[in-house]
């Protein structure tokens, strides 16, 4: 267990390092960072002093040791375009999107697992069909038309809810939540749907299968002919069984909200760090697109490293596997 | 000449997999819309009613008619409608098509290249080749394509100089979502070549002399093409929605060459005030051409590879 732990940890540290790499030649091959300070006109001793100032006459690697120095301290240097910390600008915005992912995530799962097991203990009624069906259009639309679609229904139709920002919000003083105040829980709905959608799903085909293929199981079938209730069958010996798979694929699909939350906020106009990245790519903001990404990369490579330790916590054939060599 | 292409159609037309299509009511249906999409897209100047790109035959009088109902000025009628600038709607949307599936082709193309060649290397040289390649491959797959193509374009941007952007977005936004795509080929290519390495023919091959790289492109990726086809054709339902979708967030397609992605985002701006349309039918279309090649790509896999299913 902990010589897999180890190996695991070291391979996040490598996949960090790659991407720290990449983050760090777009500051220094994406234009020209001396061009971007230094006005017109300039002599070449400007330009030599700044040069200077900024490290850039020293080697490759003192340069990139540099930029990882101040990126574990969060120091990312200043917005082209706003003109402040990129950091700071990140913090701001991070609590709207964290709440909009496990919000979404939350939904996700309870929707997921509930259709799920109702999919797979009525697998042949007319509406466990119409759901599958309808799941097989929820994985082909893509995210920003299911914004786009409910935004008309709710808002321009029906108008009962907001199609755009985050409502009021309290600030606790290191965090803005939405989740205290009414207008803020409403503007909440529509994009937690639609971030949620797709993984809703993803978990709720994977309990499906995994439900049916646990029911095939003769402990099951005992189950049934000791005279236990249907109720118990499926939610204390099935349902128990099933939960290995869906931790893991529920914990990959984490860090996939987070990244498909872009997409979301732009369409809602949800004022967090996806709409962040993307003005950033529009007007290639470098400090920020970079801190943006070592930021998300963090979260990425930490929720797959917890998922992996977990997935080896909870499945012991995989423990036996491991040392047994193979692979 | 001829009788042997004609004996060949004979025996394609007896193959299980001929058979396993005509049985098949999604697959044919899904071919048939997608066939007319594409062929339509292909074919687009000739049944447009209008060019959407040429100045001179725009009346902006036209612009927000309904479909089907004479404009209130000019009394034309227009199938589905026009936009704020009077373009009809079902031109921009077959000229649309146009950009979002040569986008969608030439990605593929190209993360079907590199795919299949750093995979076949990767399987057939082993060592630290096939290490270092597959790294790379996990280190991507950490991260979601869509989130990688954004980078590469950004990336990309900033690059290019100001005045050449809007020229290049096309050929970015290729190699964006090319490069977002390689691994799932990289990966299956490698496994199949695993395999394939170790039997007879490949050896008999090696022990005529020939080269390495005669008998990884004469011998073993003829014997890989099967999932490499199922791959390709999934991905490219997914470079078709990768577009789009960065078209609508705008950082994709520029506003000179509309894809159907950025007739979503401009129609996006008219859902508020009533003008349905000019949303509506790009979407509409989007989500048919996504949904027929999706399904055929599902119907492939299970066809050609039932291990996968």
């Amino acid at each position: 267990m902990l010589a897999f732990a180890i190996k695991r940890f070291f391979q996040s540290i490598i996949v960090l390092l790659v991407v720290g790499l990449v983050a760090f030649s777009m500051f220094n091959f994406v234009g020209d960072p001396v061009d971007s300070m230094l006005g017109q006109e300039r002599t070449d001793a400007d330009v030599e002093r700044v040069r200077i100032s900024l490290g850039l006459d020293k080697p490759f690697p003192v340069q990139y040791y540099k930029f990882l120095q101040g990126a574990v301290k969060g120091d990312f240097g200043i917005s082209y375009r706003q003109g402040r910390p990129a950091s700071e600008i990140i913090a701001e915005r991070l609590p709207a999107t964290l709440e909009l992912a496990f919000v979404s995530a939350f939904l996700a799962i309870v929707f997921g697992v509930v259709l799920g097991i109702f999919t797979a203990i009525r697998r042949d009624g007319w509406l466990a069909n119409t759901i599958m069906s309808l799941s097989l259009i929820g994985v082909s639309l893509p995210t920003f038309l299911i914004g786009i679609l409910l935004i008309y229904l709710f808002s321009v139709e029906l108008g009962w809810l907001p199609s755009f920002g985050r409502g009021d919000v309290v600030d606790l003083g290191w965090w803005k939540t939405g989740l205290l105040t009414k207008s803020g829980l409403l503007a909440l709905i529509l994009p937690s749907i639609t971030l949620g959608l797709y993984q809703m799903t993803l978990i709720m085909r994977l309990v499906r299968s995994e439900m049916l293929e646990v029911l095939r199981q003769d402990y099951i079938r005992f189950a049934r002919a000791r005279g236990l209730k249907d109720k118990s069958i499926y939610f204390r010996h099935a349902l128990k069984n099933t939960l290995v798979p869906v931790i893991t694929v529920t914990g990959m699909q984490l860090g996939s909200i987070i990244a498909f939350a872009i997409i979301t906020e732009t369409v809602f106009q949800w004022p967090g760090v996806g709409l962040l990245f993307i003005n950033s790519i529009r007007f290639v903001d470098i400090p920020v697109m970079a801190a943006y990404l070592m930021l998300i990369s963090v979260m990425f490579v930490s929720i797959n490293l917890i998922v992996d330790l977990l997935y080896f916590a909870i499945d012991p054939r995989l423990r036996v596997g491991k040392s047994g060599g193979a692979k | 000449m001829f009788s042997k292409l004609a004996d060949n159609i004979q025996r394609a037309k007896k193959s299980d997999f001929m058979y396993a299509f005509r049985h098949s009511p999604v697959a044919m249906i899904s071919f048939l819309v997608a066939f007319i999409l594409i062929l339509s897209a292909i074919i687009a100047p000739l049944i447009a009613p209008h060019n959407p790109f040429d100045p001179a035959t725009l009346n902006l009088m036209n612009g927000f008619s309904a479909p089907m109902v004479p404009n209130q000025y000019t009394s034309e009628v227009f199938l589905l409608g026009t936009d704020d600038q009077g373009r009809d709607v079902f031109s921009t949307i077959l000229y649309g098509m146009r950009i979002s599936l040569f986008v969608g082709f030439a990605a593929v193309t190209f993360a079907m290249v590199l795919g299949v060649s750093l995979g076949l290397i990767a399987g057939y040289v082993g060592g630290w080749v096939d290490a270092i390649i597959m790294r790379i491959a996990d280190v991507q797959l950490t991260f979601p394509g869509i989130l990688v193509a954004m980078l590469i374009f950004g990336i990309a941007k900033g690059f290019t100089p100001i005045d050449q952007r809007d020229e290049m977005a096309i050929w970015v936004l290729i190699i964006a979502i090319g490069l977002s795509e390689w691994v799932q080929f990289a990966r299956v290519v490698r496994g199949a070549t695993l395999v394939e390495k170790n039997k007879e023919y490949v050896q008999a091959a090696r022990l005529n002399g020939r080269r390495s790289g005669g008998i990884m492109l004469g011998h073993i990726l003829p014997n890989v093409l099967g999932p490499v086809l199922v791959i390709a054709t999934i991905s490219l339902a997914l470079a078709i929605i990768a577009e789009a979708t960065l078209s609508f967030l705008g950082v994709g397609a520029p506003p000179t060459q509309p894809s159907l992605g950025t007739l979503i985002r401009i129609g996006q701006g008219y859902l508020f005030s009533g003008e349905w349309w000019i949303l509506l039918f790009p979407a509409l279309t989007l989500l048919m051409l996504a949904l027929s090649v999706n399904l055929l790509g599902d119907w492939l896999r299970d066809v050609l590879n039932p291990k996968l299913r």
